[in-house]
């Protein structure tokens, strides 16, 4: 059996948040029935949206391909249920800017059938790394943390590094959320192959799965699963609970005692981080043939009547999840689609459940918090600071807009964990001031770009004109010459010619 | 179903300025009682005196700058300035020296300024050196602590509040008859006198470390500080540093010569050290922010306490050294800005490579 390690790295600062994740663990997992509609965003990942391959009255099948990747970084589309495509039309989904985006509805036929494998299914060992990428990319796996980068690129970007670890991350430190706990609980085995899969692909041969301290049962679920599997590669470590521990660049920080560099990827270092439940949506593609149609939610917080977790298919709505753990309580006010530190509150629940979608969160009224006031300078936002930033400074800075402090600030190391908002007495809300700064510095950068471009057409165009310019003067200076050098019998012989109909240009 | 729509994060913080400010007044309770015991009602006085023309001000300020009032009364950021003002004032002080001190604290140091959280100088202490400057005489006026075996008069509570009021004592109780030299003023005259530290020190006044009475309210104001500190309202950075930055040298010139200097002990629970190691220094708004900034300012208001102390005209140097410190705070903020995780060190060239 493999113990979990204690050799860890430190975290600066960081928050011990109300943990709130008991209710929904309560219980196993359940799984929502099929709904009646599936609603399917064509951009549920990092990069460029799928391409619909369907038409709208054609019938599909579960786990049939109907929206193709497209573009260099992009993930494709499975129909997570067999059905009619109604309309490939725009529908409200959860996501940072934009409250609408182009999904592809399906009306079950609740038969659920299901899709024959264009492949048969071969022991991963059998296959090779291009090989297992490729399909990766085939089963629209994307990384399910929250970041819903393409797994197949993250894995092919990967190889061109110097790679020690894969990190396993299973450590889900915000409020309320516990699907990771309860996939790792329930389905140790499955993220123990899909790490098997994910080394044999990369060729790697040790991997860390960090899980944090207060998750006991998944910890000794994935330790009985190692047991059985006698895998000395893999190991679990324990991190302490301390949110924001699983933010990505955080856990390598904790698990390898390195610091990921400014504006690079924890490949930097040598490590490849994986959600859990990536691995074992792997383990089900790779060993069952099954896509990405469905994950584990967490359905939690004051304004539901049972939270739990369940399993839902891809497209499900809010609305129908919800439902089947048994409805709203009276007091929900705000649906948040992720956790509360970082989750994004939406106004309707006809938003469809996505490959990104960890956790549902639905909230009474929030406490009444005072106004906001003026920064006392009290510096409790630095101390919690994960990346040691100064959100006091960088505050000063935002309001004045003062980008090149912003920068040397850091304000793009600024992971938006959320943890200064919540110690800052004066109630000032920090994390979306900073975001909003960012936006601004990247649209200020694409402003400046454009200028640039525009700058650089209007010197071209400048030099260009000039040069044009100095061609005609020239030519105009040797036809002078010429005419000169031929004397005035020839002025008189243009003069002719040019009486004549067909014009001077005829004879050149 | 439609729900309200906020931004993240949703969990919501469960301090607030308001109730920082008022657990640093609750701190200062058992000392208030200290000093009411040991000086007499005078500082009830110069709170109520110090609360009104703190608040006034605060009011009148807001209301000149067009901002509303009721949100800045109710941060008591400005009773805290008046605390500190009475904590500051000898208990036997007219109204108009509080009312001075504390209308220029809040005026002038802070709302000139741009209010809370822009003021550079601590108001509280900008507002006693004004009156230190302008109202020397009753500044130097300190009550003689109220000990069982020394045989003084004590002005009563209604003589108290008259002086307050009117600048005048009962017929039969003259300055000399209730006053004393403090024991900072006591130790710097005797030493200049060519005293001894111990010589000086064995008077009875002077009780064990800082003086009878003195001490005991110093131990009380670091008690709260303590609490303080243990409810992580202010952080140990500063208190450290305040108090290293005075005792270290204090420490060195008195072993290096014990006849001639006073004691490290003497310095720490005599004066205002405490009550600025904990209470004035630690005033977050005009203070360094960076842990390491916060290290360095303490410690530079200590050494600078005791170079007053030490080599100064002024018996105490509390307020003169805070305001300086106040001063370097950019400065020292600028060059303890902590390395960002991820990067080698903090690149401040940044900003100068603008072409």
């Amino acid at each position: 059996m493999t113990a979990p390690t204690f050799d860890l790295g430190t975290l600066h600062g960081g928050l011990r948040l109300p943990i709130l994740k008991d209710e929904s663990t309560a219980q196993v997992i359940q799984h929502v029935p099929i709904p009646s509609q599936l609603i399917l965003p064509l951009a549920q990942h990092a990069g460029e949206p799928a391409h619909p391959i369907v038409s709208i009255g054609e019938r599909v099948l579960k786990g049939q391909l109907i929206a193709d990747a497209d573009g260099i970084i992009s993930a494709p589309v499975h129909a997570s249920s067999s059905g009619k495509v109604i309309a490939i039309e725009q529908w409200p989904v959860s996501r940072r800017l934009g409250e609408n985006a182009p999904c592809i509805v399906i009306e079950c036929d609740g038969a659920d059938q299901a899709v024959r494998l264009s492949e048969p299914i071969v022991p991963f060992e059998k296959l090779g790394p291009d090989t297992l990428f490729q399909k990766v990319l085939y089963g629209g796996i994307v990384g399910l943390g929250g970041a819903v980068f393409p797994t197949a690129h993250k894995l092919m970007e990967a190889t061109t590094e110097d790679l020690e670890h894969l990190v396993l991350n299973g450590v889900e430190c915000e409020s309320y959320i516990s699907c990771d706990d309860m996939l790792m609980r329930e389905r140790a085995m499955a993220v123990v192959v899909g790490a098997q899969i994910l080394l044999h692909a990369l060729r790697l041969d040790h991997c860390f799965i960090a899980v944090e301290s207060d998750k006991p049962e998944a910890i000794h679920a994935l330790a009985d699963a190692l047991t059985e599997v006698q895998d000395e590669r893999i190991a679990v470590k324990q991190i302490p609970t301390i949110y924001p521990s699983g933010a990505e660049d955080q856990v390598v920080q904790l698990v390898t005692r390195k610091e990921v560099p400014t504006g690079g990827l924890p490949t930097d270092v040598g490590c490849l981080v994986q959600n859990v439940g990536t691995a074992a949506a792997v383990y089900d593609w790779i060993c069952s043939g099954e896509p990405l149609i469905s994950r584990v939610t967490t359905v939690t917080g004051d304004g539901v009547v049972a939270p739990m977790n369940v399993v839902s298919r891809i497209g499900t709505t809010v609305a129908d999840v919800v439902n089947f753990i048994g409805g709203y309580s009276e007091r929900a006010k705000q649906l948040i689609i992720g956790g509360p530190m970082t989750g994004k509150s939406v106004t309707t629940d006809r938003v469809p459940l996505v490959k990104a979608t960890n956790c549902i969160l639905v909230l009474s009224d929030t406490p009444p918090i005072g106004a906001e006031r003026p920064c006392i300078r009290c510096g409790d936002c630095a101390q919690v600071c994960p990346v040691l930033l100064l959100p006091q400074q960088l505050f000063w800075y935002a309001c004045a807009d003062n980008e090149a402090k912003l920068r040397s600030y850091g304000l793009t190391d600024c992971i938006e964990c959320g943890c200064c908002d919540l110690v800052c007495p004066s109630h000032i809300p920090l994390t979306a001031d900073f975001r909003s700064a960012k936006l601004r510095m990247r649209e200020l950068a694409d402003e400046k770009a454009r200028a640039e471009r525009a700058k650089h057409r209007f010197e071209t165009r400048t030099v260009r004109l000039e040069r044009e310019q100095l061609q005609r003067a020239q030519e105009l200076m040797k036809q002078k010459e010429q005419i000169k050098k031929a004397g005035p019998r020839a002025i008189e012989e243009i003069l002719e010619r040019s009486g004549k109909p067909s014009g001077p240009d005829k004879d050149e | 179903m439609e729900f309200e729509r906020h931004d993240a994060p949703f969990l919501t913080p469960k301090v607030d300025v308001a109730s920082l400010m008022r657990q640093v007044l609750y701190a200062l309770i058992p000392a208030l009682a200290a000093h009411v015991w040991f000086f007499g009602p005078g500082i009830l006085f110069n709170l109520i005196i110090a609360c009104v023309f703190c608040l006034g001000s605060e009011a009148a300020m807001m209301k000149a700058r067009r901002r509303p009032v009721q949100a800045a009364l109710s941060d008591y950021s400005a009773v805290v300035t008046a605390a500190i003002i009475a904590f500051a004032l000898p208990s036997l002080t007219p109204w108009w020296v509080t009312a001075t001190a504390s209308m220029f604290g809040i005026v002038v140091a802070k709302h000139l300024y741009g209010g809370l959280g822009f003021n550079i100088f601590n108001p509280a202490m900008a507002g006693y050196v004004v009156v230190l400057v302008a109202f020397p005489m009753h500044l130097n006026l300190w009550t003689a602590p109220r000990m069982g075996d020394i045989d003084y008069q004590y002005p009563t509570i209604i003589e108290t509040l008259r002086y307050t009021l009117t600048a005048v004592l009962p017929a039969d109780l003259g300055f000399d008859a209730v006053s004393r030299a403090t024991p900072l003023d006591q130790m710097k005259t005797g030493l200049s006198n060519m005293q001894t530290f111990d010589e000086i020190h064995n008077n009875p006044m002077m009780g064990s470390f800082g003086g009878r009475g003195w001490e005991w309210v110093s131990n009380f104001v670091a008690l709260g500080g303590i609490w303080l500190m243990f409810k992580k309202i202010i952080r140990w950075q500063i208190p450290l540093g305040v108090l290293a930055g005075l005792m270290i040298p204090s420490a060195f010139t008195y072993w290096a010569n014990p006849g001639v200097h006073a004691s490290p002990g003497f310095y720490l629970f005599s004066g205002a050290t405490m009550l600025c190691a904990f209470f004035v220094a630690t005033d977050p708004v005009s203070a360094a922010t960076s842990p390491r900034g916060r290290l360095i300012y303490g410690a530079g208001i200590g050494f600078m306490i005791y170079a007053v102390r030490h080599w100064g005209s002024y018996a105490d140097g509390v307020a003169f050294s805070v305001l300086l410190m106040n001063m370097a705070v950019p400065a020292i903020d600028y060059l303890t800005i902590p390395r960002i995780v991820g990067h080698e060190k903090f690149e401040t060239w940044h900003h100068k490579s603008r072409t």
